[in-house]
């Protein structure tokens, strides 16, 4: 059986930090990541970018090199193309890599799984041609492929980004279709001061928006009532702009609506969540060092919160001097500098927040809208559930098989229990979330029968 | 003295699963008002997450009679209900490895057939094939109940306390039954501010039920245990049948959309205190080893899910039914041992009438819990 002092899940910015961190003060420390290299999504590929990606992803992206750098050469051992599919509450990690599968048992654990992309049901989501502008831009990342003709429908600073990457890599969208509520601009004014502390982060964005609108991107904004048209696939992007009806025909259909944390582990492992009225999302309960209220496990990231790539290396270096300070090894001193730089960093949030707050009909899908992709269930019929008496999304589930499918719930959970607490008329913190259960994600039948248990499990 | 939060009722059922479900509503049936207090939400442990086998293949002799009285039932669920349950008729079948466990078979066959009971018939290696066309060549024969089924767990416990509900019965979710006494002739059950009052006492608390059995003088040995249950993505429909195997632990399924269950006897962790379980992977090995050896299509399957609950178990793992030992108007339906699914519907039945008249014509003697009293 292997066994460390501290496995780290994910190698993003948290997860590379956290790593280095905890392998320079000593600990065993392993990381374990899905990907064949280092970097997590906002870096992906980062070590193996030719100049010309890297020119089209900007300094932010290079900046990745000198983290995975500094993790090469912390000492800590790197498992590559390891899916951690199960973790017991006694911190057995079930690992597959390579086609088997083994456990690792872990003292201390710290979960950098990062984001998702918040789910988005409207009509035609689900047809060949729509995909995530998240998944649009992993393409770019890792092959460097940009997709020609591309609408990109939605809201929050990943849409212009991306549209400012297509602009500079020769292939601008057809159209940016922004979904942000005109109300939303006004509830942002209030947070403009502090959010100047940060004001790096604005320059940033508006410079990318001036530059999706100089090269002559059409860009529509305030739009509702979206829906994709077309059988077998995408045919057009359908919306409405203060009542007016649009329709662009395209084959191809990104969309997004801002991050939410990645909930499957920190759920799996039943850590108390709190429902973020400001992100609109789920996060765990954490202290300011990102420790659950489940002993030995810490979160770091955009996992813990929505914070962003800066944010993420300072939070996973926090995770670990806190496990540090435990056993003595700690560095008061560092510890206080990386909340002050938190701080600071986090300054924008709050305006971010408020800007690109999804819109009303985003997490309100019409009847007929398919919700779980999976087992394709439709907003009425959680709406139905509901009705008739089920209490929750677990509910929900074992009667209409929500969040049963391949994907376990990652995609369409948060939006079944915005459908639910809307309909109960409570809190989504009151609706809760489907409870997670393993394997994250699937595994062969064939590598269970050869699964090979750590000591501790077979006694 | 009664206040707003005090309830009264002529029953009141502690533990909302399927038990519980079906004999609030048959008590109604009855003509009882009825109160059922639930500590989480109806169907959250072994009612609602089993893996819906309705199963009258293999059972221990004592259970026969009551599982072909609640088979009747589960024939005309769907009307009985106003919902289909998602039960389906089709055959159980144990597959055998080896001679020896044929004629094993064999014996248990003339056993039944001597009870009176001819619903469990052998295949042989022909027969067997006809219904389950991918089995593996090593397989030689096979047991039978070709007139079983299986349904959706959750889907009927929630059809009982919605039928229940309809005629007139209360359910208290989130509501755990803390003191439980007797007070004037009167069952007096406080759970946080509310008190509920009523003549007589149904404990169907599943894993929970020894404790309350404890707490009212009567020692029942439940343990918890966490059956675990894995779920492969869709593959080409090529079962029908439920098999089990007659040497080792298997229960495998393939539902209607395709999706193959795997159970079969392995356990994971189980707490009752914290409500919680967990799967134990290794624990599992042999299940997936055994199914793809049983059907070697599933080599190539994709496990995408599993899941487990909490259910109670007793030490000769058949439940306990009927009347207190110790008071005459307590009742108990627990530890029904990870196979009490099937029996819901008639057993709800069989208590309603025990509780309603004093009296009832199925054969409960096996599964008094006076066989547990300690000397």
């Amino acid at each position: 059986m292997q066994s460390c002092d501290i496995a780290v899940i994910g190698a993003g910015p948290a997860g590379l930090a956290a790593a280095t961190t905890a392998a320079k003060l000593g600990f065993s420390t392993v990381l374990l990541d899905e990907q064949p290299a280092p970097g997590g999504q906002i870096y992906r590929g980062v070590e193996t970018a030719g100049a010309d990606r890297a020119r089209i992803l900007g300094p932010d992206y290079a900046r990745g090199r000198e983290l995975a750098k500094a993790f090469r050469a912390s000492g800590a051992t790197y498992m590559d193309g390891a899916l951690v599919w199960n973790i017991s509450t006694d911190l057995m990690l079930d690992v597959s890599r390579a086609g088997a599968s083994t456990q690792i048992a872990a003292g201390s654990l710290i979960v950098a799984t990062g984001a998702v992309e918040r789910p988005w049901p409207l009509p035609g989501w689900t047809l060949p041609g729509v995909t995530t502008i998240g998944a649009l831009q992993i393409l770019l990342k890792s092959s460097g492929v940009v997709q020609e003709d591309a609408v990109l429908a939605g809201s929050g600073p990943l849409l212009w980004l991306m549209a400012a990457q297509m602009v500079d890599a020769d292939v601008p969208p057809r159209a940016v279709v922004e979904t942000t509520p005109r109300a939303n601009y006004r509830a942002a004014l209030r947070h403009l001061p502090g959010a100047l502390r940060g004001r790096g982060y604005l320059t940033k964005g508006l410079a990318m928006i001036r530059k999706v609108r100089r090269a002559g991107v059409k860009v529509h904004t305030g739009a509702e009532d979206l829906a994709v048209e077309g059988k077998d696939a995408a045919a057009a992007l359908r919306f409405t702009v203060k009542g007016r009806a649009h329709r662009i025909e395209t084959g191809s259909i990104g969309l997004h609506q801002g991050v939410v944390p990645n909930q499957q582990i920190t759920r799996l492992l039943r850590c108390d969540h709190a429902w973020d009225a400001s992100q609109m999302c789920f996060r765990p309960v954490l202290d300011t060092d990102g420790l659950s209220s489940v002993a030995g496990i810490y979160v770091a990231g955009d996992g813990a919160g929505i914070g962003g790539a800066k944010s993420a290396v300072l939070r996973g270096e926090a995770a670990a001097l806190a496990i540090a300070a435990r056993s003595g090894r700690g560095d008061a001193a560092r510890s206080g500098a990386v909340r002050a730089a938190l701080s600071r960093d986090a300054a924008v949030r709050p305006f971010l927040e408020a800007l690109y707050a999804p819109a009303p009909h985003v997490t309100r899908p019409a009847d007929d809208t398919i919700v779980c992709r999976c087992e394709e269930v439709t907003a009425g019929a959680i709406r139905e559930a509901v009705d008739l008496g089920a209490p929750g999304p677990n509910q929900v589930k074992s009667f209409l098989r929500a969040g049963m499918g391949p994907c376990q719930g990652r995609v369409c959970g948060l939006a079944v229990s915005a459908i639910i607490a809307e309909r109960r008329g409570e809190s989504p913190e009151q609706t809760g979330y489907y409870r997670i259960r393993p394997p994250l994600k699937p595994i062969p039948l064939s590598e269970l029968a050869s699964f090979t248990p750590a000591d501790r499990a077979a006694e | 003295m009664t206040g707003a939060r005090d309830h009264g009722a002529d029953l009141i059922v502690i533990g909302g699963g399927i038990h519980g479900c079906s004999a609030a509503l048959h008590s109604a049936l009855r003509g009882m008002s009825v109160i059922v207090l639930e500590k989480d939400t109806v169907g959250r442990h072994a009612s609602g997450v089993n893996a819906g086998g309705v199963r009258r293949l293999g059972r221990h002799y004592a259970e026969v009679p009551l599982s072909q009285m609640s088979m009747e039932k589960w024939y005309g669920i769907a009307d009985f209900l106003d919902d289909d349950c998602g039960f389906q008729i089709a055959p159980q079948i144990s597959v055998a490895e080896t001679e020896a466990e044929l004629a094993g078979q064999q014996a248990r066959v003339d056993d039944l057939n001597a009870m009176g009971f001819s619903h469990e018939v052998m295949l042989s290696r022909d027969e067997l094939r006809a219904h389950l066309p991918a089995v593996a060549d090593h397989v030689i024969g096979g047991l039978a109940s070709l007139k079983d089924g299986f349904a959706q767990p959750y889907q009927t416990t929630f059809a009982f306390q919605r039928k229940a509900e309809t005629l007139g019965v209360r359910f208290f979710e989130h509501t755990a039954a803390q003191d439980v006494r007797q007070e004037g002739g009167d069952w007096v059950v406080e759970a946080g501010e509310a008190r509920f009052r009523a003549p007589k006492l149904l404990n169907a608390a599943g894993a929970w039920a020894g404790d309350l059995a404890a707490r009212l003088g009567e020692h029942a040995p439940v343990e918890a245990i966490a059956p675990m249950m894995i779920v492969t993505s869709r593959l080409p429909h090529f079962c029908d049948a439920v098999v089990g195997a007659a040497g080792r632990p298997l229960s495998f399924k393939q539902m209607p959309n395709g999706t193959v269950v795997l159970g079969g006897g392995r356990r994971g962790r189980a707490d009752k205190d914290s409500n919680l379980s967990e799967m134990l992977f290794p624990e599992l090995r042999l299940s997936a080893q055994t199914a793809a050896e049983v059907f070697p299509i599933m080599r190539g399957a994709t496990i995408v899910r599993s899941w487990s609950g909490v259910e109670g178990r007793m030490p000769d793992d058949i439940p306990v039914i009927g009347r207190s030992a110790r008071h005459e108007t307590l009742f108990h339906a627990f530890g029904f041992s990870a196979h009490g699914f099937q029996l819901g519907p008639g057993v709800g039945e069989i208590m309603a009438a025990l509780i309603t008249t004093g009296g009832t014509n199925a054969p409960l003697a096996p599964f008094s819990i006076a066989r547990f009293a300690e000397a």
